[in-house]
């Protein structure tokens, strides 16, 4: 039996480096964003990240309908209540340098990253305009252009693939930061934690976003998770974590931007968990029977993300109409989406063989 | 009671090894411990110690010794009492101690490659060299990477280490630790981490210590890289190469033991290259990396000290989806790949002393298979075996075999053949390793059974 490390530890070596100052590296992104927790928006700024927000919603209630209708097949998980999240991180990025991946709920993901809404809409009814030309689906949708890396519809797989994109990042200098999201539920996966391992090690510019929505699936994070506290998760890697309410679009954004400034300076890995919730069953083939009507209603009336938005607008001074207008201007977009959608044809049937090599042999 | 120092095998495919220096002389009073010897395998330098205490009797093997066999009698060690001058040698005898002979596995005992056919993609004229497979393979990465500064190799004891088995050997000095990457053992997540550089724009040449090891991260493989391309409608490519030892080594057990071709062949959006000697080694290792495809590429811990001719050219790219006629033959065609080719020729070579001539078929790449040159060879001899290291089950040897009956059926005048291992997990014990994998001796009994003798 080899001896463990912790018995030579007690007093008779030094340890490398003194216990106080690990604690403060890990904790001090989190102090920063204590000490000031909130962006302060232009009032076209937060307009912006308003319409984002409505328009994510819209669309998603309308692919509910779609796939309701039989319009859309297979998976689809939406990302209604999540808004907040993807709109306030994406919007601290460089589109021009950094990247983006998640995992299968990644609709909302795109629309914050501002493709087109028809494309998206088009892939989820599997036609030939869609974004991968029908032949991904809703889980599998990229768009290298806006170095959005998808849509990966393995459980965790983007955690590992993202620090992959973090290395590229690295290693060509370039000076992008990749951000790879994933729920509470892949944040158990190992391959999270062979990541997280290798990003603190190789100090990849990589910010880690765990999205929890409270239920991986059915199962509610207290009963699938050990430590539920997510943010802490990097710990044992000494990668800092930051917890941010993910339900306030303009703590998301200060929260990312205290990340970015950390993990551009050549810091290595943030871990942040967003506490959010999803209003809608994990995927559209899910009657969320392992919680509350209660539940649901009650973040609806007092978290909504969409709802704090548009009473700080209000406050701002923006008048109800101006809202209106955008209310408009966001459904016409979204009809607009499903006509094409549904309108468009199927992809050709000799597509079946295209794309499966790049070369031929 | 003399005891005998015997060549000592330093690692489980090692046969023989030089005995590169005496760091004692005769006379000397040894203890367990003590470092006797250095000896050279083709993998690593190694120390030989004691185990016994005495004095150094003889000295048997000089040093600058090459291919000391393993179990030679390297020196003698004289007891306590006994006179170290008295020592004599022993009776020279004409073959090393039976531990010897059991140790190396069937596959592994193979002689010197028998002479392969010119591959018709080599110019003609073109300079030949000898280089072992591991050379060949180190060549081709380190060629690739002088071309692109995109290319970077990852993988466990890759860099300092300078690869376990020895692949990867001087890598690190030309290119520095920004391109050859030591990682943590961490299959699943550097596997992952290649896959996504790759679709982030570089060229990842991911190295597995052995395949069995790529189970942890065959997801990465199959979901992440194989599927992206399909998926994205073309919009996102995954140009990485996974590579290193694939099959059999020896008496390493069953974990440690498997043949991962059929696994990887059955998937689309894959290419899949298992090369036997030097030049398809290098030359298809080259357009690996050059692909834009993810490339699965098998090699052979057993093949890689084996000598081959290798094509002297500034850039030896062979075309990946082609498969090689190692011998020409109008009897009977042996359809193999990976070590199994050198099982295959050494069976023709026999063969041909019964008056039976065989075409050897080198498949090279498992996907996308060569079918035509298959079909074409079937049509010319009527009947085909196919000589695999691996399980039987779900094969390459199965799929050769459907593809013969459902597109060369006419052309078959006696049922295809299948020679792979046992369909049994790879023991241990010698004489069982021995008995579950493929062998000459199997193949050519199953020549003679399409050819009715």
């Amino acid at each position: 039996m080899p001896k463990a490390k912790s018995d030579a530890g007690s007093g008779a070596e030094p340890a490398a480096v003194p216990a106080q100052d690990e604690d403060f590296a890990l904790h001090s992104l989190q102090e920063s964003l204590e000490a000031d927790k909130r962006y302060t928006p232009s009032k076209e700024e937060l307009l912006h990240f308003y319409e984002q927000m409505l328009l994510i919603r819209r669309f998603e209630e309308k692919a509910g309908q779609l796939y309701g209708l039989g319009l859309i097949g297979g998976f689809c998980h939406l990302y209604i209540g999540q808004e907040a999240v993807a709109v306030g991180l994406q919007s601290a990025l460089d589109s021009n340098r950094d990247s983006v991946i998640t995992g299968y709920r990644d609709h909302g993901h795109m629309l914050a990253y501002g493709i087109d809404p028809k494309l998206i809409m088009a892939e989820l009814t599997g036609r030939a305009a869609g974004i991968s030309r029908g032949k991904g689906g809703s889980m599998h949708m990229f768009s290298v252009d806006h170095k959005f890396y998808g849509g990966h519809g393995i459980v965790g797989a983007q955690v590992s693939l993202g620090a992959g994109l973090a290395f590229a990042h690295k290693y060509r200098e370039d000076g992008g930061v990749a951000m790879a999201y994933f729920g509470d539920g892949a944040a158990n996966q190992g391959q999270v934690y062979e990541s997280f391992n290798m990003a603190a090690l190789w100090k990849l510019p990589i910010i880690f976003v765990i999205e929890n929505n409270g239920y991986a699936m059915g199962t509610a994070v207290k009963r699938g998770s050990a430590e539920t506290h997510f943010y802490r998760r990097g710990t044992a890697f000494r990668i800092p974590g930051m917890q941010v309410d993910g339900m306030d679009v303009l703590e998301v954004r200060k929260a990312a931007e205290v990340a970015l400034e950390y993990v551009r300076a050549g810091n290595g890995p943030v871990l942040m968990e967003l506490n959010t919730y999803r209003y809608r069953g994990h995927s559209m083939s899910d009657p969320a029977k392992y919680r509350s009507r209660e539940e649901v209603q009650d973040v609806r009336e007092k978290r909504d993300p969409i709802d704090h938005a548009k009473t700080e607008l209000l406050a701002m001074g923006v008048d109800e109409a101006a809202l209106k207008e955008i209310d408009k201007r966001v459904r016409a977009a979204v009809a607009e989406s499903a006509d094409f959608a549904e309108n468009s044809p199927e992809p050709e049937a000799a597509e079946l063989y295209t794309d499966v090599l790049v070369e031929r042999y | 009671m003399a005891i005998e120092l015997k060549m000592p095998a330093l690692s489980p495919t090692m046969e023989e090894g030089k005995l590169a220096r005496w760091l004692v002389k005769e006379g000397d009073e040894v203890t367990s411990g003590d470092i006797l010897a250095e000896i050279e395998t083709d993998k690593a330098t190694m120390e030989f110690e004691s185990i016994d205490e005495g004095t150094i009797g003889k000295i048997l093997v000089p040093e600058g010794t090459e291919g000391v066999k393993v179990g030679t009698v390297i020196a003698v060690l004289a007891g306590e009492g006994e006179d170290a001058s008295a020592v004599s040698a022993p009776a020279p005898k004409a073959e090393a101690a039976p531990a010897a002979e059991a140790a190396p596995a069937a596959a592994a005992s193979a002689p010197a490659p028998v002479a392969a056919k010119k591959d018709p993609e080599i110019p003609f004229g073109t300079n030949m060299k000898t280089s072992t497979v591991r050379e060949a393979l180190r060549d081709a990465m380190a060629e690739e990477m002088r071309r692109d500064d995109r290319i970077f190799v990852m993988g466990e004891e890759v860099a300092e280490y300078q690869g376990a088995y020895k692949v990867t050997q001087g890598l690190l000095e030309e290119f520095g630790p920004r391109r050859v990457i030591d990682t943590p053992i961490t299959e699943y997540g550097f596997a992952g981490i290649g896959t996504g550089a790759a679709m982030g724009g570089l060229r990842p040449i991911i190295e597995f210590m052995t395949f069995n090891f790529a189970m942890q991260a065959i997801d990465h493989i199959i979901n992440s890289a194989a599927k992206t391309n399909y998926m994205s409608g073309g919009q996102m490519r995954c140009p990485i190469v996974f590579r290193g030892p694939n099959g059999a080594a020896s008496r390493v057990g069953a974990q440690h033991s498997q043949n991962y071709g059929p696994w990887y062949a059955n998937v689309p959006g894959l290419i899949v290259i298992a090369p036997y000697d030097a030049s398809d080694a290098k030359g298809l290792l080259k357009a690996a990396i050059r692909s834009e495809d993810p490339v699965v590429f098998l090699e052979n811990e057993l093949i890689y000290g084996r000598t081959f001719e290798l094509p002297e050219l500034d850039d030896h790219v062979l075309p990946i989806g082609k498969a090689r006629i190692m011998r020409e033959g109008k009897d009977v065609t042996i359809v193999s790949y990976s070590i199994g080719v050198g099982l295959a020729l050494e069976a023709a070579e026999q063969l041909a002393g019964e008056g039976i001539d065989a075409e050897v078929i080198d498949l090279r790449t498992l996907r996308p298979l060569d079918k035509e040159t298959v079909l074409a060879s079937l049509a010319k001899t009527n009947r085909i075996v196919v000589a695999e290291e691996g399980f039987p089950v779900c094969s390459i040897a199965s799929e050769i075999s459907a593809i013969c009956m459902e597109d060369g059926f006419d052309d078959l005048d006696a049922p295809v053949v299948r020679v792979c291992n046992e369909d049994v997990p790879l023991p241990y014990a010698a004489n069982l390793e021995k008995l579950a994998l493929i062998d000459t001796p199997r193949i050519v009994e199953a020549v003679r059974k399409v050819c009715y003798r």
